[in-house]
This record gives structure tokens, sequence and C-alpha cells, in this order.
């Protein structure tokens, strides 16, 4: 181990195998995740050792082998496809395989299916003789489902739905295993019955032969080209030209077309909208806090072991960790690593609490939920792009290089900006969600849990008298609890004035996008703060690791503060004054939490395989390892160029004026 | 342009197609052309290479940047004559091409640092290189892994024993004729990065390889042949090639801006999207107001550094000139501002980039356009943004320790010359809240004035508090460069408000003025409301105030909606240039996408290989 990695680790103070364990909830699953990792990363065809340096084909047929191979792999270690160890598998694999669509395509069969059609379309796709995709999004359009193109016209004489793209704006485009892989796909399209349109439907399709893999008549379909990441997926595009399917592969469990043509619509649509809001929670862990907590761990291991320039006359160079520019660039990275970790953890929990409630038809808690599932997707995934690229750019012209591993961390987050809902989309859905309910309670009805500190908003200046109150989370909670609720409010009072000086509703709202956009940004960054003091506070228990949380805890609150000064200080609530002790109290915890910054990324236990980065890897020999990966390049075995083109030209004898 | 796009030699498959291997290839063949073209239709203005060689790459790196923007350059700046005649010829012919290899694995923006060393030898004159470590190979230069045979290596030079800091030396590193390395040097391409994939960026390494005495590029520090060391005159003027690309890198700043904006806000007229009125079709993304105010803001602000781009061009040739008469006095305030300016456009060119990427939804994630990837790097290349940003701090603190003990400073942090009068008289602060007008840029940059100068004296009492209780004057300063960085960046927002607002009384014709005064009045504001805490807590803009600038913000985002394409067209970028099928100038965007897809090689064949590999296999066993 390098001497500057080991000498982080000596200085310690908290046990990192503790904060694993409670990381991970509980040594047992430490130790089930280790073994399955290990597991994974012992078998060679899962390596992803030459990532870097291969094309967009050959990473698909990688990640189709190994999909492949997976299979058999889990069937010998007696793995299932809902046990414990599943998300331990895919972290081991960093995604990096073929067929999540297939899931998709399962899943929502069994959501939207009948009993009938589950039955008949389960076992297929369990056994892989069909290979599914799932596609929804069109060229021309994404977040909004209902302006689809796609039509589905039903023809009571041969008891068939005839499907068709009727122009280039409607062809399903992004679909991932779906360009070369899928046989299959739940196609979304407009449902036409005797010219009366029934809105967006799912349809199964079948796309390719199941005998020799060709395209069924009437379908076009291909890749859609490279993209910023992803390479491995083959995302897809497909054209439908009067394809027929039968009555049957309309997925009817909540709407059904009769054998007369007569439309029938039976149980509630908003289930629909759980398994969108359950998707959403479920990737910000898997694609997005994973990434996140990988990129510090590179940032931070290699700014102990890069030196640059002298703090001190006469002394060695210093490690870029110790400037207090590189600290402020990661170390708040680092705390809202352990900041969505902690808000996740919240979030599972009260999911797995409503979805028991919708089981038992109890929809009440949909519209938190939803809110909750919109406004943190988008705040966490923009959250965290931002502070991947922040790493990336932390680590210089090192950085830069794919061997570090974090330009293809960075594309791959970036992804999670858009896909399941656009981003400022989505933080509008939850800002309607907030306005619905601060009009609730100003009038005194009953709202969610979650936003009771409407009703209670009253004006008022923060009490804190020195840099030290500002450690305190009642102080900062209080602020920032403070700061959602007047954006709230004051947007909510201009979109009524702009309505009752005669604008019409929708373009009110539209001329307040901006602000409420804001307004749910900052009420996610509240509940987000809160949480995580809450969780501190639960730690009692183990005063070894309370002690760094809370430090984390404090820096995550005042950066907010002190990054977005301005809109606690509108309206007086902190003082000039206040603010220079924040900024204070804010520059002050980053020496402290320094000390710590190798350990807390220790903690988050990624092997180096895992990280798969030539800076970031546990032992820090950063250079030898960069030196080594790069001869294995590529470009370092032939040079077609010199030959035919260099040589000439060395030897070009026309340029001699 | 139309030379370039209407040759057929420099077509080919659209390079994202093609694997890095083959992109390397195209793109050497196509310098190959281009320097027989330029010779043979004469071209040797620099301003002309420069745009012929644009349009070539269509803005990407190419191998041969490095021996044309820096080997050859740095031959005419710090050769002697004698070196000029053995090596700059061939090397204008080719016979010879060079990199400039200074960057080392472990070592940066600090050059001190740099551990390569070269080691005179008196009884063979010659000098000995070496890479003594790991950390010291050379590592990143472009055109060095695979198309270079010659190399300015940086290294620290030993003579007589003792260490006389860095030098440049001309080391052949590849056989001419067969492009072999040579005995004692290791050289190759340091593998995939995240853009810059048609360049070889370079690894070398040296185990003692000698060069002839003659080989110490000499104009300015020299060695005698008994290994006698002859200091330069002023070591500050080799600074100058780096004050120069850092200059470029602010235009550059502008343009890739502008061609992000470009792509964004064509393709936001192009797409439609859910309802604005229910029953209405689905409206152009361009008229919701969180698009505006995404992409808004990001063209104002591409307008600005077009601006300041133009400017410090011209301030860099003027003082120049200064120095080449020996009239060094304006140097410490062009190094600083160019410092400053490089960081400051650079990091807000660079988020602008991604910004009007994400805000092209899905389609923007494609790999149509990869201006981000190319771009990013510069916060990095040529100084570190955030060492940058705390050279201009040197600069400004200097400047107020100057005013404060009553001397007077000039150039851009003249304002400063102002604090110590409001320090007596308190009320002067105050009274200038009132007098803010937000609609007149004039005023708004005295706004932006202010907040500098707060920000500047308040960094600078920091420092001197530290500076009281701490002993080490690096401790102090490493404690309050957060501080430090936030002084340099408002000082920066402030002079580039002042460049816009300046630029618009020299505009003529008054309909561009008025939309420039839009945009400038939306740039200036924009940055207010983005930066309220700093404005509101020296006491400079009122809540009020601050309410009326997010308001006015929103107010001309729709004054400034009709005008949008055509300010983007006004850039005048060729498509092919953009390189992008979301901005394509006739907006048929859909259709391209398709086409530009069916050409992807995953699509060669209708049935992938994998096919009978592995799914066809594991579907039969299963």
């Amino acid at each position: 181990v390098n001497p500057d990695l080991a000498s982080e680790r000596q200085t310690a103070s908290f046990s990192v195998e503790k904060l694993t364990a409670w990381l991970d909830g509980g040594a047992e699953r430490t130790g089930l995740r280790r073994a399955v990792v290990e597991a994974i990363e012992r078998d060679p065809v899962f390596s992803r050792e030459n990532q870097y340096f291969q094309s967009q084909n050959e990473r698909y047929e990688a990640a189709v082998r190994k999909a492949v191979h997976l299979q058999k792999k889990m069937h010998e270690m007696g793995w299932t496809d809902n046990g414990p160890e599943l998300k331990y598998i895919y972290r081991a694999l960093a995604g990096d395989v073929a067929f999540l669509l297939h899931r998709v395509f399962m899943r929502s069969i069994s959501m939207l299916g009948s009993d009938k059609q589950v039955a008949k379309w389960i076992p297929l796709a369990t056994r892989y003789q069909l290979i599914g995709s799932y596609a929804q999004t069109e060229l021309g359009h994404g977040t909004y489902l209902q302006g689809l193109e796609t039509t589905a016209v039903f023809d009571v004489t041969t008891q068939e739905f005839i499907l068709n793209t009727p122009k280039i704006s409607a062809m399903k485009w992004w679909p991932g295993d779906m360009g070369r892989s899928a046989t299959h796909t739940v196609v979304f399209a407009q449902l036409y019955i005797e010219g009366k349109c029934y809105g967006v439907h799912p349809f199964i399709v079948q796309i390719r032969s199941l005998q020799d893999h060709s395209l069924c008549p009437g379908i076009t379909a291909g890749d859609i080209g490279p993209k910023m990441n992803f390479e491995h997926i083959d995302n897809g595009f497909l054209m439908l030209q009067n394809v027929r399917v039968p009555r049957e592969n309309m997925l009817n469990k909540f709407c059904e077309v009769q054998p007369d043509g007569t439309y029938v619509r039976s149980g509630s649509q908003k289930i629909n909208y759980f398994t969108m809001t359950s998707v959403r929670i479920a990737l910000i862990s898997d694609e997005v806090i994973a990434p996140l907590m990988k990129a510090c761990t590179i940032a931070i291991r290699y700014s102990v072991v890069r030196r640059q320039s002298k703090l001190e006359p006469g002394e060695q160079e210093a490690k870029i960790l110790d400037y207090q520019t590189q600290q402020e660039k990661l170390l708040p990275q680092l705390a809202a690593a352990y900041a969505f970790h902690f808000i996740n953890d919240y979030l599972e929990e009260l999911f797995n609490k409503g979805y028991g409630e919708i089981q038992r038809k109890n929809f009440d808690t949909l519209p938190e939920l939803h809110a909750f599932s919109s406004g943190f997707k988008a705040m966490v995934t923009q959250y965290s792009t931002s502070a991947v690229e922040i790493c990336l750019r932390a680590c210089g012209g090192h950085g830069y290089s794919s061997l570090s591993g974090l330009p293809s961390l960075y594309t791959k987050i970036l992804a999670s900006c858009i896909y399941e809902g656009e981003n400022t989309i989505l933080l509008l859905q939850t800002a309607r969600f907030l306005i619905k309910s601060f009009a609730a309670a100003s009038t005194g009805q009953p709202v969610p849990p979650s936003v009771t500190y409407l009703a209670a908003m009253k004006p008022g200046k923060c009490p804190a008298k020195s840099k030290s109150d500002f450690l305190s989370p009642d102080i900062y909670t209080e602020a920032y609890q403070h700061m959602a609720a007047r954006l709230i409010s004051s947007t909510a009072a201009k979109l009524q004035d702009l309505v009752q000086s005669g604008v019409k509703k929708h373009h009110a709202w539209n001329q307040c996008a901006v602000q409420l956009a804001q307004a749910a940004k900052a009420h996610c960054h509240y509940i987000t703060v809160k949480n995580f003091a809450e969780t501190v506070e639960k730690l009692k228990t183990q005063a070894g690791i309370q002690k760094i949380m809370k430090h984390l805890c404090d820096l995550f609150a005042l950066h907010g503060i002190f990054s977005n000064a301005g809109v606690f200080l509108h309206d007086g609530y902190l003082s000039g004054a206040q603010m220079d002790m924040v900024t204070t109290s804010y520059l002050d915890l980053l020496p402290v939490i320094r000390k710590d910054a190798v350990p807390l990324v220790d903690a988050f236990d990624f092997t180096d395989q895992n990280l798969n980065s030539a800076l970031g890897s546990y032992d820090g020999q950063v250079y030898q390892r960069l030196y080594e990966w790069a001869q294995k390049s590529p470009t370092n075995k032939m040079s077609p160029a010199y030959e035919r083109y260099l040589k000439p030209l060395l030897h070009n004898k026309l340029s001699h004026l | 342009e139309a030379l370039v796009i209407n040759d057929p030699d420099f077509q080919h498959e659209d390079l994202n197609f093609l694997s890095r291997s083959q992109r390397y290839e195209q793109a050497i063949r196509k310098s190959s052309l281009m320097v027989m073209k330029l010779r043979e239709y004469g071209i040797a203005d620099p301003e002309e290479i420069y745009w012929f060689k644009s349009f070539v790459h269509r803005g990407r790196p190419e191998p041969l940047d490095l021996h044309l923007g820096m080997f050859l350059p740095t031959l005419l700046t710090q050769a002697t004559p004698e070196q000029q005649d053995r090596f700059f010829m061939p090397a204008w012919n080719l016979e010879i091409i060079g990199t400039y290899a200074q960057t080392e694995m472990g070592h940066g923006t600090h050059l001190r640092g740099l551990e390569t060393t070269a080691t005179y030898d008196p009884a063979t004159q010659e000098f000995i290189l070496n890479s003594p470590t790991v950390t010291s190979i050379k590592w990143w230069p472009g055109g060095l892994g695979k198309t270079s045979n010659h190399a300015i290596v940086l290294a620290q030079l030993y003579t007589q024993g003792q260490c006389k800091g860095l030098h440049a030396f001309i080391v052949p590193i590849r056989q001419l004729g067969t492009h072999e390395p040579l005995p004692g040097i290791t050289v190759g391409d340091i593998g995939p990065k995240f853009g810059y994939d048609e360049m070889d960026n370079g690894y070398l390494k040296m185990d003692n390889f000698r060069i002839p005495r003659e080989n110490m590029l000499m104009k300015y520090a020299q060695v005698e042949p008994d290994g006698t060391y002859v200091k330069p005159v002023s070591d500050k003027l080799t600074y100058g090639t780096m004050v120069f690309i850092r200059s470029l890198i602010v235009g550059d700043s502008a343009r890739s801006l502008s061609r992000a904006c470009t792509i964004a806000i064509r393709y936001s007229a192009v797409r439609h999207q859910s309802e604005l009125k229910p029953g209405e079709p689905e409206p152009q993304i361009l008229d919701y107001q969180t698009q505006q105010y995404k992409l808004f803001p990001l063209l104002a602000t591409a307008y600005a550094f077009h601006f300041v781009g133009a400017y410090i061009k011209d301030t860099y040739r003027r003082i120049s000139g200064d120095i080449n008469e020996g009239d060094l006095s304006e140097l410490p305030e062009l190094h600083a501002l160019t410092a400053g300016l490089k960081a400051f456009t650079s990091w807000t060119a660079n988020a602008g980039i991604e910004e009007c990427r994400m805000a092209c939804g899905g389609h923007g994630y494609s790999r149509c356009t990869d201006i981000y990837v190319t771009f990013t790097p510069s916060c990095t290349y040529e100084g570190e943004n955030t060492v940058m940003m705390l050279q201009t701090a040197r600069f400004l603190f200097k400047s107020y320790t100057q005013v404060s003990s009553g001397q007077r400073v000039t150039g851009m942090v003249s304002y400063l010359n102002d604090l110590p009068r409001q320090r007596i008289q308190p009320q002067h602060v105050a009274a200038r809240t009132v007098t803010v007008r937000i609609n007149d840029p004039v005023s708004l940059v005295e706004a932006y004035k202010a907040r500098a100068a707060r920000l500047v004296e308040d960094a600078a009492k920091n420092l001197q508090a530290e500076l009281n209780h701490w002993k080490s004057k690096e401790d102090a300063w490493n404690r309050t460069s957060v501080d430090l960085v936030r002084a340099s960046e408002a000082h920066c927002h402030y002079v580039i408000v002042k460049l816009f607002t300046a630029k618009l009384s020299e505009v003529s014709n008054a309909a561009v003025r008025a939309v420039l005064t839009d945009l400038c009045l939306l740039y200036a504001l924009y940055g207010i409301s983005k930066n309220t805490g700093d404005f509101l807590q020296a006491g400079i803009l009122t809540n009020a105030q601050i309410t009326q600038v997010n308001q006015r913000v929103k107010e001309l985002l729709a004054i400034i909606r009709p005008n949008a394409v055509a300010l983007v067209d006004s850039f005048d970028f060729h498509d092919v240039h953009l390189g992008s099928v979301l901005g394509r100038y006739d907006g048929n965007v859909y259709e391209n996408m398709f086409e530009w897809a069916k050409k992807s090689p995953l699509n060669k064949t209708e049935v992938h290989e994998s096919f009978h590999k592995h799914l066809k296999p594991m579907q039969a066993k299963l």
C-alpha cells in the first residue's frame, strides 16, 4: 500500500468495519454482500478488465455473454430472482450486463396482465424462450405519455389489433435490449375502436423470429447508434407497419376490449403510476448513489496520493487534499453521498409501507408517495450528477483519462437525470402537490405528514448567536424548513395573484414554473437535511460512528446554506452577520472531516475490480497502475497510420518550397 | 469553408461509428492532406490556417496540433539562430514532427515539481536524459504516442553538480525512416479518454538517453561546453506562451458555448411536448418558461464571452507589443486577467454546455455531438482552474495591499482605490443601495463592482486575520483560499459585465443594439439572481430589489424568445461544423436521426453475430 494512503488509515477516528456494517444494515448483510461480490469477481466471464478498450460491438457482445452466463451462475449458486443476493449481484456487475429491459418486460406483464396472460408469458420469459423489451418512448415523445402517436386499431372481423407507426416522430426510440436482442416487446400505443380513441395501452408484440432471429413482417428495427455511455446496451428503434396481434395480446388486467369491440375498464388506473413511482425509487440506490460513492472513493484516495506544489517552503510537495480548495470541492460531495444513502433508506421504508396500504386497496398515501418519488428522483440525480463531475474535475488531467473510471461513471449517472421522467417535469409534479398541500394547510384541512410544516409557517428570525450555534441541527433544520415554506408560500401567493388578475390557470403555472421548481427542490433539500439529522440522532448506541456522522450532517447542511445564501438571506431570516458565522463554521468543518476522509470512503467497501479505476484502488499505487494499463491499450499495438500516411508525409518532397 | 467542405478527400464516415484507432487514422490522414493542401494553395496566414484547420477537423483536436501550435512556435521563440537553422525548416517540412512534453504523470500545473532530469556530461558534451521515477514519466502530451519523432522535453537541468531548474531540450524519440522508438526511449499511447479520441496523447520514458549539448534551447539560458551555466535575463518571459494559450481558451469557451446553445435552441424550437393549454397541440418546448430559463442566460453568456474573448486578444496584442519594447509594467495584470478569465469562462462554459445537453432530454444523450467531452479538459489544461483563480487572487490581494498603504492602482482593479474612502464614510455604501437601477446596464456594472470590492476586501481582511493568527504565510493563505477564489470570481464577473456593457455603445445598428442590450441585462441580472447572497449581504441591493430582479429576468426571457433562433443563427455555424443531428439549420431532426442511426455498426447485419454465439445456444439449453 502506498504510504501516503496507509498513513490516512492509521488516524481514523472510528472503526471502518463498523461503519460498513451499519451502512449495509448489519454485519450479516455485509458478509453476504462480500460473498456474492467475490463469487462474481472470481469468475473470469464477468471480468471488466478490458472494458475501456472495447468497441460498442464488443461491449454489447460481452454484456450478452454475461447475461447468459449469469443465468447459469445463479442456478449454480442457488441464488434466486427474488432473493437477497440480487441487489448485490447487480452491484458486483456494475450494471454491465444485458437483458435489464427483459426484467421490465416481465414486471409490466405481472403488473398489467391478467392472470391468464401472466400464466402464458411469464414462464416463457423466465426460461428465456423469448427475450422481452419495453417500448414506450418515441422519437418525438418522452415524458408526456398522452402525446404518444403509435396506433393500435381494433379489427373486429379478425379479432386483432393493427399496430402502426403513422409518422417518423412516432417511431419507438431508445428502448433497451430492443436494437438487436429482443424477440418481443411491450408496445405502448393509442387504442382506437371504431374510430374512437381510448388513450394509451400496452400490447405484446413479437418483433423477431424465434427460429432465426430475423425481423417479423412489417417490423423495422435496429440499434440507435452511439451514446455517451451504455455502449453495452442495444437501445433500439422500432417501426410498425400494419402489424397484427391477437386481441389477447393487449395487457388487460385493468382494461379490456371484448370480442364485439366493447371497451371495459376495471380497477383503478392509479396503480399504473405506482409502478413508475417504485421504479424511480429503486433506481436511486444502484444507478445514482453507488456511482456517487465510487466517484468519491476514487477522487479522495487519489487526492492523498497526488502531491502538488508546496504548502510550506522547503517541505515536500503537499497532498492535494490538504488544500482548502480541494477539501471544499470533495468533502461536501462525500457528505452528500451519505445524506442520499440515508434518504434512500427512508424512502424505501416509506414505499414498503405504502405498498402494503395499496395492497389493502387504500390509495390515500399515493399522492404523497408520487410527490416524494418525483421530487427526490430529480433532486438526488441532479445533485449526484454534478457531484460526480466535480470529482472528475478535481482529479485534474488524470480524471479525464477513461482509465480513471470517472468519465464512464459520469456519462452513466448523467442519463439518470433524463430517464424515468425528465427532472424539471418531475420537480413541477412535486410542486403541484406542495401547492395543493399548502392550500389545504392554510384552510386548516389535514395534510400528509411530510408537509405539516406548511401549516405551522410563521415569519421570524434565526436565533443563532455564534458560529457554534450553527452546529446545532435544530438551528439549521429550522432554517431549511423556514426557507422551503417561504418559497412555497410566496410562489402560491404569486400564482393566486396571477389567477385573480385574470391570467388563465395554465399560463399562470408556466409563468411561475421556475420558482415552482425551485420550491420543490428546497422542500426535498429540507427533508434530506432533517432526515440526516434524525439518522444521526438515532446513532446514540454507536458513539464512535455518531461523532463523524454528525460532522458530515453539519457539513451537508451548512454547505447548502453557504451555496444558496441568497434564499436564506432574502426575507432576513438569516442576517449578514449570521451568514458570516455559517461560512466560518462550514470552512472550519473541512479540516476536521479531512482527517477521516479516506476511512469514510473505505467504508463504502468497493473492491478494486468494482471501481475499475487506475486512480482509486485500495493500495494507492496510482502511477504504476496507470502506466501498466495504458500499455495494454490497443492503440499501442498497431499504427497503420504510419505506413499509410505519416511516412509519405515525412518524406514529402512536394513541400520543399 | 467551401474549399474544405466540397473537397471529396476530406469526406469520411461519421466519426461516432469508428473505433479509436480508426478515428486516429482518419485524423492523421486529414492532417497530412491538410498540410499538403495548405502548401498547394499557398495558404500561410495564421488566421486562414486556423479556419482551414477548424473545418478540416470540425473543431476537434488532431495529432499535429502540438506540432503546429507548440513545437514550431517554441522553436521560434526559444531556439538560437543556429538551432533554428538545424530544426526549423525540417520541422516546417514535416520531416521532423514534434510535440511539447511538459506534464508528467505525477506533476501538472506546478511546474517546478517536474522530476525529469537532464544531466550535463562535459566529457562528451552531451545531456543525459532520465525519467527517474514512475511519476516522472511524461504523460498526456498530444501527438506524442504515435505521431511524433521529436519532442521538446522540459527537464530539470543539472550541471556541475547543481540543479538549475527547468529547461527545454529537443529530443529525437523515433528513428527517421522506420519510425521505431530509439534505444533508451519508451513511448506509447496513454489509452482511452473521456474525449479526444483522435488524439494520440502519449507517454515517454527516457533511460540514460543522450543528446548533444546543442539540443538545449539556448536563446535565453545557456550551458557552455565546460558546463558553465549562463542565466537568462528574465525568467518570466518563458511563461509568455502559456499566457497566450490561456487567452485563446477564453475565445474557445465562447465558441464552444455558442455551438451548444445553437444546438439546444434550434432543437427546442423543433421538439414539441405536453400541453400548455388543455386541448391545444403540444407546444414547442422553447415556449416553456423553465426551458427558456435554462437556455437564454447561457445564450447571453455566450455573447458576453465572445466580447471578452475579443477584448483579451486585443489586450494581449497590445501588451506583448510593449513587452517587446522592454516595458513589462502591464505583465502582472495581463497574467492575472488571463488566468482568472480562463478559469471563469471555461468553468461557466463547461457547465453551460452540459446544461444545454441536458435541456435536450434523451436525444441530447445520444452521441450526436461531443462538444462537452472535447471542451471539458480546458478546465484542467494550461493551468488547473482553481490554481488559476488563486493566481488572480494573489494579484488582487497585492493591489488591495497597495491601496491600503496609500498607493493608487490602475487598470481593471482601480475600483479598489475607492475602498479606503468608503471605510471612513460607511454611509457611502448605504447610499449606493438606492441608486442601483436594475434596467440600466451601467448601473449594474456599479453593483458588480461593489460586490467585487467587498469580496476582495473581505478575503483580504480574513487573510490578514489568519496571518496574524498563524505563523506561516502559506497556512494562512490555504485557510483563506475558498474566500480568495470567491473574490477572484467576483472580480472576473465584474470585468465581464463591464466589457459587455461597454460593447453596447459601439453597436451602430439600433435593432441590433436593442437585442444585445436585452441580452446584456439578462446576463447581468441573472448573475445577480444566482448570487443574491453576495448582493444582499453587502447591502448593495435590498430584498425588494432582488424580487424585482427575479421578476425582470423572467420578463426578459419572454422578450428574447422571439429572437432566440435568430440569435443563434447569427453565430453562423455550418451544419458540418456543428456536427449535430439535433442542431441542423433546417430543423429536420427526426428524419436525419433515423438515417444516422441506421448507419451504426451494430446495424451492419440484421442479425447480430452474438445471437448465434450466445442467445441461440441459451435458448436451446434452457
